[in-house]
């Protein structure tokens, strides 16, 4: 996949491959894109931990915890993301948990900077290519482990 | 009488073999094709409160429009109310709110029930939303029989592809099998199921698999309806279908003719339907919503009159043209206006309504539709073995090894790598991609609509007779607890007492259980 080869790995301090935990949270069924994303970053090398749907931020949470995560992401699709996506960060930091989220899925342009205001590292487009997936789910991992 | 633009007298069809009207149907249910009646203009419309969305009916109906179709947000798709937990930040976001009889009265209010047709996009909780139809109907005077339109109600789709499933397979289609005996004796207008591979496609099927899987899906509900005690000649004939019209424009012609000959076929063969009616595959379409780009928006305006146009020479019933600004939000009335005018464009300005099944008997057309149809017949053949000679089982066991969503997710995940591999070009995506118009105004749902609903379920909690409602829902456990009662009495007399939706499924899935898929990627 050219998309993805042509993108080169960034050094990571990371011994490990970068583990990332992928969810829907709350109601929001469309789960296409959120398989392509774990399939694709799968095939560039990335730990997915595929948790799917109707998740609560108390089981993407606790995922992360079992599983060592480096990155949430999640799909959204609903215009539910000013809600639900600041709802996760908060959750991640009462548990104490420094892991990045990223946002992916039908997200406005103009809502961008809110959810960045909000505490999501990092926001997927639609239209966003394999490449900008990989890096972004790379960097934010990168950010977070260099905190 | 038709003529071309430019004066030439047409015949209602031509032909030199099988005619539109012949069985099996492959070019056409009528010899007339549109002359005799156009397709409906069905634009699918909700957002907000059910007053929001009331407003956006009366104005698509003032534009033109010849039929309603309501979106569900997200909460009354899953059969939650607008107070459950994860409801917040969804309510009233992808489609209109309805929690009690209350919203529904609200929705409908100054429509004449009688005179539109609606149809109805719901599946998990489609019992309880017919059951408030036929009760607000019945509140304005119009009897249940004279009412007209369809509800989606295809469950199995939802395990496949659109994951907006409550209860287990086998207690979910006891719902649909008791929601068509209903309609079937009592409401003969309607069309108690929209066998649906429009949600299938935009999983990211094929075509070939999105026809059979949904076909597939049809024959299981005929097997279900006759284990029901039903003649298939009592049903089918309700029976109607929902698919996606794609941007290979051939490939969607050949898909919609074949659909036509395989369902006849079956029904005729397999099941033994006599009733011409039984045999005719009847179908709505909407244009390809995973094929709007972000980018470059209004190219879209052009994507979805071609795809519209795919469905048209196609023979599509009704249908449903995408608004270019859905990539990124629901639409506004601007796009959703332009949309309805690309349909009506089409059938008054460009002649496509003059002729039934105009590309029939053109070489790539035939070929690619015979194609279409020995695709299908192999996973029809796969499906069948799994069932060991049901359909309806071998669906089930489709459902419960993962296969159909796993087989949908191959297909998503090759049609990505080959756009982003180039292979594949998508205009202003991955291939003349200056100019890029950026975003124009978006349609947003403010936060007020939520606090709103809230306080309107609210009321109709506080206004109720909450002993009326507590007898009802127990009345309704009992009932599902009989595999062999029909649930829609009790089912509408919980929602005359104003049970909310949320309350009802609750209800049910006490007995039924809830439905968790096992992930797969």
């Amino acid at each position: 996949m050219s998309g993805i080869s042509s993108c080169p790995a960034p050094a990571h301090p990371h011994e490990a491959p970068i583990r990332v935990v992928l969810a829907k949270l709350g109601l929001d069924g469309h789960d296409r894109g959120l398989k392509v994303v774990a399939r694709t970053l799968r095939d560039a090398g990335i730990e997915v931990i595929y948790l799917g749907l109707r998740q609560t931020t108390d089981s993407i949470v606790a995922a992360c915890e079992q599983e060592d995560a480096d990155v949430i992401g999640l799909s959204m699709h609903n215009a539910g993301h000013l809600t639900l996506a600041p709802r996760m960060v908060k959750a991640a930091r009462d548990a104490a948990l420094d892991v990045p989220v990223v946002i992916g899925g039908i997200v406005p342009a103009e809502d961008v900077a809110t959810l960045i205001s909000a505490g999501v590292a990092a926001v997927l487009g639609p239209g966003a290519s394999a490449a900008q997936v990989v890096s972004t789910v790379k960097a934010a991992a990168l950010q977070a482990a260099g905190r | 009488m038709a003529e071309t633009m430019s004066g030439i007298p047409l015949d209602p069809f031509y032909s030199d073999g099988l005619r539109p009207g012949d069985y099996p149907y492959t070019r056409g249910l009528h010899p007339t094709g549109y002359r005799g009646k156009l397709w409906t203009m069905r634009m699918f419309a909700g957002f907000g409160t059910a007053a929001d969305t009331n407003a956006r009916f009366h104005a698509l109906l003032r534009a033109g429009g010849t039929g309603l179709s309501t979106a569900f947000d997200m909460p009354t798709l899953m059969g939650r109310d607008s107070d459950y937990e994860w409801s917040e930040g969804e309510v009233g976001r992808a489609g209109v709110a309805v929690d009690t009889l209350a919203d529904m009265e609200d929705l409908f209010a100054g429509i004449e029930l009688d005179k539109v047709t609606t149809s109805m996009t719901i599946n998990g909780p489609a019992a309880i939303l017919m059951a408030m139809y036929v009760v607000v109907a019945e509140k304005n005077g119009v009897s249940r029989a004279d009412l007209g339109g369809t509800i989606q109600n295809d469950i199995l789709k939802e395990y496949q592809a659109q994951k907006e499933y409550i209860f287990p397979p086998r207690p979910s289609v006891r719902l649909i099998t008791d929601l068509i005996r209903f309609t079937t004796a009592e409401m003969p207008r309607w069309h108690p199921v929209s066998i649906s591979g429009y949600h299938i496609r935009e999983a990211g099927a094929t075509a070939a698999q999105e026809l059979a899987f949904t076909l597939a899906n049809g024959f299981a509900y005929v097997e279900a309806a006759v284990d029901a005690g039903l003649h298939v000649d009592d049903f089918a004939p309700r029976l109607s279908f929902f698919f996606n019209a794609h941007s290979d424009f051939f490939e969607e012609v050949g898909k919609f003719r074949a659909a036509r000959r395989i369902w006849a076929t079956w029904l005729k063969e397999r099941y033994g339907a006599e009733n011409p009616k039984s045999l005719m595959c009847r179908f709505h379409t909407q244009t390809a919503g995973a094929s709007l780009t972000a980018q470059q928006p209004e190219n879209n305006i052009a994507r979805v009159a071609i795809q519209a146009l795919s469905a048209v020479l196609g023979g599509t019933q009704s249908l449903h043209t995408d608004s270019y600004d859905e990539a990124l939000a629901l639409p506004t009335e601007k796009a959703a206006r332009i949309a309805l005018r690309t349909q009506q464009i089409l059938a008054h300005e460009t002649g496509a309504a003059s002729v039934a099944d105009p590309l029939g008997g053109a070489h790539f057309v035939e070929w690619i539709t015979d194609e279409m149809v020995r695709q299908a017949e192999e996973i029809f053949a796969r499906i069948d073995q799994l069932g060991n000679g049901s359909m309806l089982e071998g669906v089930y066991a489709g459902i419960e090894d993962g296969s159909f969503a796993g087989e949908i997710a191959d297909a998503a995940y090759r049609y990505e790598r080959e756009v982003n591999a180039g292979r594949r070009i998508i205009v202003g995506v991955n291939e003349f991609t200056e100019g890029d118009g950026g975003e124009s105004s978006l349609l947003s749902i403010g936060h007020d609509t939520e606090e709103l609903q809230l306080k309107r379920l609210e009321q109709v909690r506080s206004r109720r007779d909450d002993k009326a409602v507590r007898a009802s829902l127990a009345a309704l456990v009992q009932a599902a607890e009989q595999p062999d009662i029909n649930l829609m009495a009790p089912i509408i007399d919980a929602v005359r007492a104003y049970a909310t939706e949320g309350e009802i499924v609750a209800a049910l899935e006490s007995v039924f259980g809830t439905y968790v898929e096992n992930a797969v990627v």
